[in-house]
């Protein structure tokens, strides 16, 4: 390899006193500071910076900017810390970088997946559809481990994210994307009358085009000075906000843009505070798109070499970097843009071999510009092929629809077919397109949101034109003057000559991921007519540049073979992101335990302490079960289920949801959105209530103590708590306004004890103050407001064991002091701690349905069993009609019945499905499922109960439950299995 | 993300504070327990999904917690008004935004 350098004195705007080291595949460089990698290589002489996709064809830089579809690569500094899939036309060299070249093997010189060039007949267009459907077996040998692999991009660090990433909400009036000539323009303009600005640009710097483009002049001075002129007169106002580094990815409803800001992937050692990238979420009052244009390449055969290029990238490299992209030059060209690049390398002292010019009748500015200095022009000329391994070495030229070749030998060819407006951010804000036939482009027409499209990407040429609409955007009365040394003309889509119908040759239209023109017209002639179907098929467009150079030559391909005009093809959809954006950078903080955030009870800290193992039931983490020493799950619950009934377990209740009703009408609320009546209930008792929707099935229940004549403590299910609220002030805002009743949501106010078992009154009784605890004073379903251990409590005689049951309710914040003197009491006694899955056992063992798990939204209260919960004599409720419709009152429902299973030891899979015949052929009559199944160690057998059709008819029958392995015969039982005259609730 | 006005608050607050929550106007029937299946079939299971000028209700979950009206365009989601629940169904102020057939992606 080559150590001369091809930095051009004098040329560019970097400083070679600073520079950066950096190395490439394990190759050390020296780079300035301020080159991109792309830069920084070419000023190496490197131009092979990538494999491609498909075919792992060797591949430079394409282009100087976010449209770069080849020279994707790694970029490090340690192992974490790594990116894949970066832009080297982007990236900033930082000193210490560590930047891996991708997708080659086992190197980027000597490739073996190269050989996919060779087999490409087998590649075409549709491949993956054709080839990735049977044999089933191929997918996990062939297809996903071998197919896959070779075809693909940079590996993602196994490491986690050791950086981290911040979020930012900002509101302003004009937001102005792109800091072009137009965008620094309309921003100044904006600024200048107060109007809060934000202005972004992608790039490092501001200028836009004026980057390469040193022909123009504005205000007198060289575009480019002009641009810091403005740039710093921005900076200094008070009213505006510059970042740059920052892309405007997605333009969305109401004008809400989305911005990612770079902070620190440019800074060699950036500091420990900084985040690596920002998330702007910004509300503008109006959008200004000044995102420019990006320029096209040309279609014919392998274009794709290393050392062939957008003629505007190389004089980036030659204006801005200082670096020239080679020795001797082609120029392919259907604008007259491209000579300008010419011009700047030949007056750099670069050898242009010769500019072949497609179009018979160029611009005669920019012609004999060129030939003045003793550049060959070839109009009427077109490039056919060209050679060259690892770099292009030669382009063959022949005479439109002329049999003459000619072989000239270059080292890089630049190439233009003109310009297309970067309509993404105008198109996600779902603005209507219209196509400019003249030029072969898409403009924006009818803005739909409150944003206005200026200079290029608004397909305005003329300079002196884009500068007084950038300026009326803005809103002020700014005067800014130019001039362009040369107008430009020209301009082509779709394949050039040599690459049109009929060939077969690789002339690539989507580099990455290696669509050719031919494939484009496969996918046509196999059927797709739709730009749609084309884009799919073939993948044109959907790599990780999202066609920003394919889209508009694959459309005029496919117009061209279907025999229909460009807008009549239409366009595909411009998604957000405009470029790639990092999760890290859209996730910000929330990742981790902010991921998600848990909820935990007040007395979590003492649940832990006893060794509780937790399971996740929403956001809340509940006790799941207290294993002992040596204990595993099964164990435990069984001990927990035992110590429960014969002495008295203890839980954590506290995430029960909790709704104060309050208020003159809350009797009359609850009767309306309960099936119970509630009027009939007596201060100081409760009762068990269900909730249906008006479709007439359960929603939700739970135990409601009435504490007043107007004050009643409801209880919801854990997950249902957010719901059934929402649900109650809805029907309390829109459908009963008039009724006076407050509704608070008072879940995490009430820490929760539950004491359950025949010595829960003895445990509690003498912390409880003011309050008789016999059964003849506090019977079953009573509710007192009391103290307990000095502490305003409400205590509940509920149960959802069976045993003689107490919920103690005290403010949050006591919830863990009285938890420990009950639980120090209980010890005493022999009482247990138990869980959730405690809970669950010993509810099934007395039949107590469990919303959600037992029912599923297709239940009825009578389905359920609960029909006794109906009010038979309510005029209203919500559900009472739901309840009488037809479906809801035939015969042969799905009831909700208890499974003993014949084999006392053999415990049902939840789910399992329920068949009256094992027998019969497939697909089998199914009678319903397994909702509860578990281990009744109380019982000494296990227990189940499912939702079987006409369940309740069948009392006594025997049922089957076919698994995987073998056949399960069942009983059906009623749900009571223990206790079943229900004695022990009232001891 | 959308803009919305809450009608109470009287301020535009991000569609992080709202929730949506249905077609609009659709009163339960007073005498519900005596109506037929049709009509129950009418109130409760049948929407509109209007493509266009929609009434459509919200509520302002993490604000002041209260439903309200709206007539939003489900084509461009531009929010035309919105209302206090209770409020009859309230004219579409002005003419409709632009474009209701700019399909996804702007051309065709």
């Amino acid at each position: 390899m080559t150590k001369k350098s091809f930095r051009i004195k004098g040329a560019g705007r970097l400083t070679p006193a600073r520079t950066a080291r950096f190395t490439f595949d394990g190759k050390t460089y020296t780079a300035y500071e301020g080159d991109t990698v792309a830069s920084a290589l070419l000023a190496n002489g490197v131009h092979l910076m990538g494999r491609s996709f498909k075919y792992h064809r060797a591949r430079g830089v394409l282009s100087a900017g976010a449209e770069e579809p080849n020279a994707l690569i790694d970029v490090a500094r340690d192992a974490a810390r790594r990116q894949p899939n970066v832009r080297a036309s982007v990236q900033e060299v930082f000193d210490g970088a560590i930047i891996q070249s991708q997708n080659r093997w086992p190197t980027l010189a000597f490739d073996t997946g190269a050989i996919n060039n060779l087999l490409s007949p087998f590649f075409a267009a549709g491949f993956y559809y054709k080839t990735f459907m049977w044999p089933k077996e191929a997918w996990a040998k062939l297809y996903e481990p071998i197919i896959r692999r070779a075809a693909g991009l940079g590996v993602a660090p196994k490491e986690d994210d050791p950086d981290h990433y911040a979020n930012r909400f900002a509101h302003c009036d004009v937001l102005v994307a792109g800091a072009g000539v137009a965008g620094l323009t309309a921003a100044l303009s904006a600024a200048e009358t107060g109007a809060e600005v934000i202005l972004v640009d992608e790039r490092a710097d501001v200028g836009g085009a004026l980057l390469f483009d040193t022909s123009t002049m504005i205000d007198g001075k060289p575009g480019y000075d002009w641009a810091q002129d403005v740039l710093g007169r921005l900076k200094a106002m008070a009213n505006v906000t510059v970042l740059t580094r920052t892309t405007a990815f997605g333009y969305y409803t109401h004008n809400f843009i989305g911005l990612a800001e770079r902070v620190t992937d440019h800074l060699p050692r950036p500091g420990k505070n900084l985040p690596r990238e920002r998330l702007w979420q910004v509300r503008a009052k109006k959008v200004i798109m000044a995102t420019g244009a990006i320029e096209r390449h040309m279609v014919f055969a392998n274009n794709d070499r290393p050392g062939i290029m957008l003629a505007s990238a190389a004089r980036t490299y030659l204006n801005h970097y200082g670096v020239a992209v080679g020795e001797k030059i082609g120029v392919y060209t259907a604008h007259d843009s491209a000579y300008e690049a010419a011009i700047d390398l030949k007056h750099a002292g670069v050898e242009i071999a010769a500019i072949v010019d497609c179009r018979a009748n160029p611009g005669e500015a920019v012609v004999s510009a060129a030939r003045a200095l003793g550049i060959e022009v070839l109009t009427g000329h077109c490039v056919l092929d060209t050679s060259g391994r690892l770099r292009v070495s030669s382009m063959t030229v022949s005479p439109n629809g002329g049999d003459a070749k000619r072989r000239i030998a270059i080292d890089a060819l630049l190439m233009s077919g003109g310009w297309t407006p970067s309509v993404h951010l105008f198109s996600q804000s779902r603005g209507k397109l219209k196509f400019d036939k003249a030029n072969d482009r898409f403009l924006p027409d009818i803005h739909v949101q409150q944003g206005v499209s200026i200079g290029a990407c608004n397909g305005t040429d003329d300079l002196s034109a884009l500068l007084a609409e950038a300026a009326a955007a803005g809103g002020g009365t700014l005067s800014v003057s130019g001039s362009s040394a040369y107008g430009w003309t020209g301009g082509m889509i779709g394949a050039a000559e040599g690459a049109g119908k009929d060939t077969v040759v690789k002339a690539f239209v989507d580099f990455q991921h290696d669509v050719t023109a031919k494939d484009i017209r496969l996918a046509v002639r196999e059927g797709m007519h739709s730009i749609e179907h084309i884009k799919r098929f073939t993948t044109n467009g959907m790599a990780s540049d999202q066609g920003k150079l394919s889209n508009m030559h694959g459309l005029a391909i496919a117009a061209e073979v279907l025999g229909k005009e460009i807008p009549q093809v239409g366009l595909t959809t411009f998604r957000a992101p405009y470029t790639p954006v990092s999760y890290g950078t859209l996730i910000a903080h929330s990742r981790g335990d902010l991921f998600d955030p848990a909820r935990k009870t007040p007395l979590h800290g003492e649940l832990v302490k006893e060794g509780a193992e937790f399971e996740d039931v929403g956001n809340w983490k509940r006790a799941w079960y207290f294993p002992r020493r040596g204990e595993d799950m099964h164990q435990a619950v069984n001990r927990e289920c035992r110590t429960a009934r014969e002495t008295a377990g203890i839980f954590d209740a506290s995430t029960l949801g909790k709704i104060e009703v309050v208020g003159p009408d809350a009797a009359k609320f609850l009767n309306l959105l309960y099936t119970n009546a509630w009027d009939t209930l007596k201060p100081g008792k409760c009762r068990y209530g269900i909730m249906t929707r008006e479709d007439g099935f359960i929603y939700d229940d739970g135990v409601v103590g009435r504490l007043a004549e107007d004050r009643f403590h409801v209880t919801t299910t854990t997950g249902g708590a957010p719901r059934v609220l929402a649900h109650m002030e809805d029907y309390l805002q829109t459908e009963f306004p008039d009724l006076k009743v407050w509704l608070t949501s008072t879940t995490e106010q009430w820490a929760v004890i539950a004491v359950q078992g025949p010595k829960a009154r003895d445990i509690i009784a003498p912390l409880v103050e003011g309050l008789d605890l016999s059964t003849e004073a506090f019977p079953h379903m009573s509710v007192a407001e009391c103290t307990v251990m000095g502490v305003p409590a409400r205590l509940f005689r509920v149960s959802f064991t069976g045993e003689i049951g107490f919920e103690i309710n005290v403010p949050a914040d006591y919830g863990a002091s009285v938890w420990k003197a009950i639980w120090e009491r209980g010890q005493a006694l022999g009482a247990c701690l138990y869980g959730t899955e405690t809970m669950h056992v010993l509810r099934a063992e007395k039949g107590y349905l469990i919303v959600g798990q037992d029912t599923d939204g297709t239940v009825t209260p009578d389905d359920a069993g609960y029909g006794w919960a109906v009010s038979k004599k309510k005029p209203d409720f919500v559900g009472i009609r739901g309840l009488k419709r037809p479906d809801l009152i035939r015969d042969n429902r799905k009831q909700l019945v208890g499974l003993l299973t014949k084999d006392p030891t053999e415990v049902l899979e939840e789910g399992g499905q329920i068949v009256a015949d094992p027998n019969q052929p497939k697909p089998m009559t199914m009678l319903g499922h397994v909702t509860s199944a578990y281990w009744s160690e109380n019982l000494g057998r296990s227990i189940a109960i499912a939702l079987v059709a006409g369940g309740r008819a069948k009392m006594g029958e025997t049922l089957y439950v076919p698994m995987k392995d073998k056949t399960i015969a069942v009983e059906v039982t009623d749900m009571v299995f223990f206790d079943k005259d229900g004695g022990r609730i009232h001891g | 993300m959308f803009l919305i006005k809450c009608p109470y608050c009287g301020e535009n607050r991000s569609e992080l504070e709202f929730r949506w929550a249905g077609e609009a106007h659709i009163a339960r029937p007073e005498n519900i327990a005596e109506i037929s299946n049709e009509e129950f079939a009418e109130y409760f299971f049948l929407r509109d999904n209007t493509k266009g000028v929609a009434y459509e209700r919200w509520r302002h979950i993490h604000g002041c917690g209260r439903f309200f009206n709206a007539i939003r365009d489900t084509v461009s989601d531009n929010f035309l008004l919105t209302y206090k629940a209770g409020l009859p169904r309230q004219p579409v102020p002005g003419s409709a935004p632009v474009s209701p057939d700019a399909p996804e992606g702007g051309a065709a």
